[in-house]
């Protein structure tokens, strides 16, 4: 804390800090763990020096964002979240990687304009955003956002900070879309943003029976409809395995919008840790046979707040604890279209069959491959699934990832935690060794680096300490 | 409508400072930054353009250069046109073994976060009343309430200044100048990162929009957040001897 402080802050009730940053509890959004350093800075440049990881809002629910080991420093990049410039014409805007998709949307949505891609949260960090290479409903009009991102400022390994695009350092730029923050250090973003016609949405839904249904209603919809996504009670067996709703949207044009702008949503705060009870099979099985009977007529056409459509559950703040102390995983896996429609029946049969393992899942048809070197979507049908940490979690992940190993299919590491390395590196075989080329290239000795990174790219883990290691929460 | 304001905000580059330079950017108000480093400054002013400043600028200006101020304010002057609002967020803190442990450390937070906040507030009110009146928000601290264990000096300084912030405005309140004083409790800020929040951590927003209607509204004192108000009027009154066992 040498430095001026142009902040005002207040230290009333003040615990003793040793600054520079000191050892603390990091976590992920399934809130699994580590030990280590976070430095919250409003300045990356100076901060990034030295760093072993970006992070952003923590939102990503495994290890991404994690440091390595104790000894590692994570940047906490949410104060340098300042837009330095939109150039209205062109619809380019340039901001700090800090900046969170909810500013973002808040500051630009009233005045017609939209993030070209988002994810089903507002509170993750631009640079978050573009380390995930993230997708959305619209993934099969849009792509991912690494199709807008024109350029980005990095902090690369040696310690030089340079700009890097699709004619500026390619590889590098190319690597970092989808790359998890270990290619180097995202300061700055630079992308092109969407015109709306206004702020809301024309919404369709529709309740499907099975699972068979559901891949021809996604595709039919995809057709007439930019955004697209499924709901699937997955706690439903047999004849009706896979059913649930389809939501389908699109901006509504002026003349059936109403005149005002959507007013913010409510939140409510989860400030506690639900017990395990609350979330069991019984009381999820009655919200699953509600949610899906609510839809009473079979299709429905509506006007929505683009914050409901979007962003349904960031309605609940800190949701993540409804899933207890031991917290929770994502799984999320995308299985080719070559794959076969059999496919995704192939994994609600596993996971079915391991009775109330997953709660509910998202279903979405992606569309072809993006740039991203090691970018998730691939053209075939994406499943993510929340799971509630049990006994047999890492089982019922081994078993998915066999499953989506023999598909050709493959993971999304944002949400990941518990995959194998050898799984992992099989799924990747044909991507990998590019992008651990261009990793090595510019940054020899892997100085940055996660704590997902040393579990599933085999980077070397740094020198033990005693905090070192994954423990889950006291 | 409201007229917009013509504001110089020594601070607006981060924590709360930041926070209140977006509100006031976002509903068209006319804004210089005071800072002390150029390039934060640039990327500040950017921001708050493109949130909407029907004007946007900023002038070096260093709390620890007293020296500096008036010719900081004359460029204000002549990049405003006129200034009807001076608002203070910048301040110095360290921790208070830091302090025991650096005299110089000491002898500059004593002097920056009062001595020169004073002058920089004389500086300000002087031109504020040449044109007949305006306002001068200025953030101290719920820290200046009582003496406490963890905050001997920087709890000092804001109380000196809140006793200074409360006599200015007894004093030319008559002649048309408004003074707030703003007390934060613990907000969640650069400064602040690393520590454990204690009960009614505030986020840097929501206070901002706060220290804004205490400005609009030219209320002379605000807890922020509000639940501080009845917190602190406990703590004024808790004997000394309870005071000294608390290590809060």
């Amino acid at each position: 804390m040498d430095s001026w402080l142009e902040a005002h802050t207040d230290h009333s009730l003040s615990f003793s800090s040793e600054s520079p940053p000191p050892i603390q509890w990091i976590e992920g959004w399934g809130r699994i763990g580590v030990w280590g350093k976070e430095l919250h800075s409003t300045e990356l440049e100076p901060a990034s020096a030295g760093a072993a990881l970006f992070r952003g809002l923590g939102r990503s629910y495994g290890d991404s964002s994690l440091p390595a080991g104790a000894g590692d420093v994570v940047v906490n990049t949410t104060f340098a979240d300042r837009i330095l410039g939109f150039d209205e014409k062109h619809l380019i805007v340039l901001a700090e990687a800090g900046c969170s998709l909810r500013e973002l949307n808040r500051v630009f949505l009233p005045r017609g304009f939209f993030v070209p891609v988002t994810p089903g949260t507002q509170f993750v960090t631009l640079g978050g955003m573009v380390a995930s290479d993230v997708h959305g409903k619209d993934h099969h009009v849009h792509g991912t956002i690494g199709r807008h991102v024109l350029s980005l400022r990095m902090r690369v390994a040696d310690g030089r900070v340079l700009r890097c695009s699709r004619e500026e350092h390619p590889d590098l730029f190319l690597a970092t879309l989808g790359g998890m923050g270990l290619t180097g250090h995202i300061l700055e973003v630079e992308m092109r943003m969407r015109r709306v016609p206004s702020p809301w949405i024309r919404q369709y839904s529709r309740r499907v029976d099975d699972i068979d249904e559901f891949l021809e209603a996604l595709a039919q919809a995809a057709k007439r409809w930019p955004y697209t996504v499924g709901w699937i009670d997955c706690l439903t067996r047999g004849r009706h395995m896979g059913r649930g709703i389809l939501l389908a949207g699109d901006w509504a044009s002026p003349d059936e919008a109403p005149s005002s702008f959507p007013k913010p949503k409510k939140k409510i705060n989860i400030s506690f840790d639900f017990p395990s009870f609350i979330l069991g099979p019984h009381t999820v099985a009655a919200f699953n046979h509600l949610y899906y009977w609510r839809h009473l007529p079979r299709e429905r056409f509506c006007l929505t707040h683009w914050e409901d459509f979007f962003y349904p559950l960031d309605a609940i703040g800190g949701w993540n604890r409804m899933y207890g102390k031991r917290g929770f995983t994502q799984y999320q896996c995308v299985l080719p279209a070559a794959a076969g429609p059999e496919a995704p029946r192939r994994v609600l049969e596993i996971l079915t069959k391991h009775g109330g393992a997953s709660f509910l899942c998202v279903i979405k048809d992606c569309g072809p491959e993006g740039e991203g070197v090691l970018s998730f979507p691939m053209e075939g049908v994406s499943i993510a699934l929340d799971i509630p940490i049990r006994g047999d979690t890492q089982e019922l992940i081994d078993t998915l990832n066999e499953e989506v190993l023999r598909e050709g299919g493959r993971i999304y590491l944002t949400k990941d935690r518990f995959t194998r390395r050898e799984h992992f590196v099989e799924m990747e075989k044909r991507r990998l060794p590019r992008f651990q080329e261009i990793r090595q290239k510019w940054d020899p000795e892997l100085r940055i680096r996660s704590a997902q990174s040393v579990r599933l790219f085999g980077d070397p883990m740094p020198s033990p300490k005693k905090a070192d290691g994954f423990a889950f929460r006291k | 409508m409201r007229e917009p304001r013509s504001v110089v905000l020594l601070g607006g580059t981060s924590g709360i400072g930041r926070a209140l330079a977006r509100k006031l950017a976002e509903r068209g108000d006319r804004i210089v930054l005071f800072g002390r480093k150029p390039e934060e400054l640039e990327r500040s002013v950017q921001d708050l353009r493109v949130r909407g400043a029907s004007k946007a600028a900023w002038v070096e200006c260093d709390l620890r250069k007293p020296e500096s101020f008036a010719s900081s304010f004359d460029e204000a002057q002549k990049v405003l046109g006129f200034f009807d609002t001076v608002i203070v967020t910048a301040a110095r803190f360290a921790t208070q073994e830091q302090l025991e442990r650096d005299r110089e450390l000491l002898y500059e937070l004593l002097t920056v976060n009062f001595t020169h906040t004073v002058l920089f507030c004389e500086e300000a009110k002087n031109r504020l009343l040449a044109r007949g009146g305006g306002t001068l928000c200025v953030l101290s601290s719920v820290a200046g309430e009582r003496g406490r264990k963890p905050v001997v000096f920087y709890g000092a300084t804001k109380a000196g200044l809140s006793r200074y912030l409360e006599g200015l405005d007894h004093r030319f309140r008559q002649e048309g100048l408004r003074v707030i004083t703003i007390k934060p409790g613990f907000v969640k800020t650069p400064m602040t990162a690393g520590l454990k929040p204690p009960p009614f951590a505030a986020e840097a927003d929501e206070v901002a929009e706060l220290i804004l209607f205490a400005i609009d509204w030219g209320i002379p004192v605000l807890y922020v957040p509000l639940v501080w108000a009845p917190i602190m009027s406990v703590i004024r009154r808790l004997p000394r001897f309870v005071m000294r066992r608390f290590n809060f």
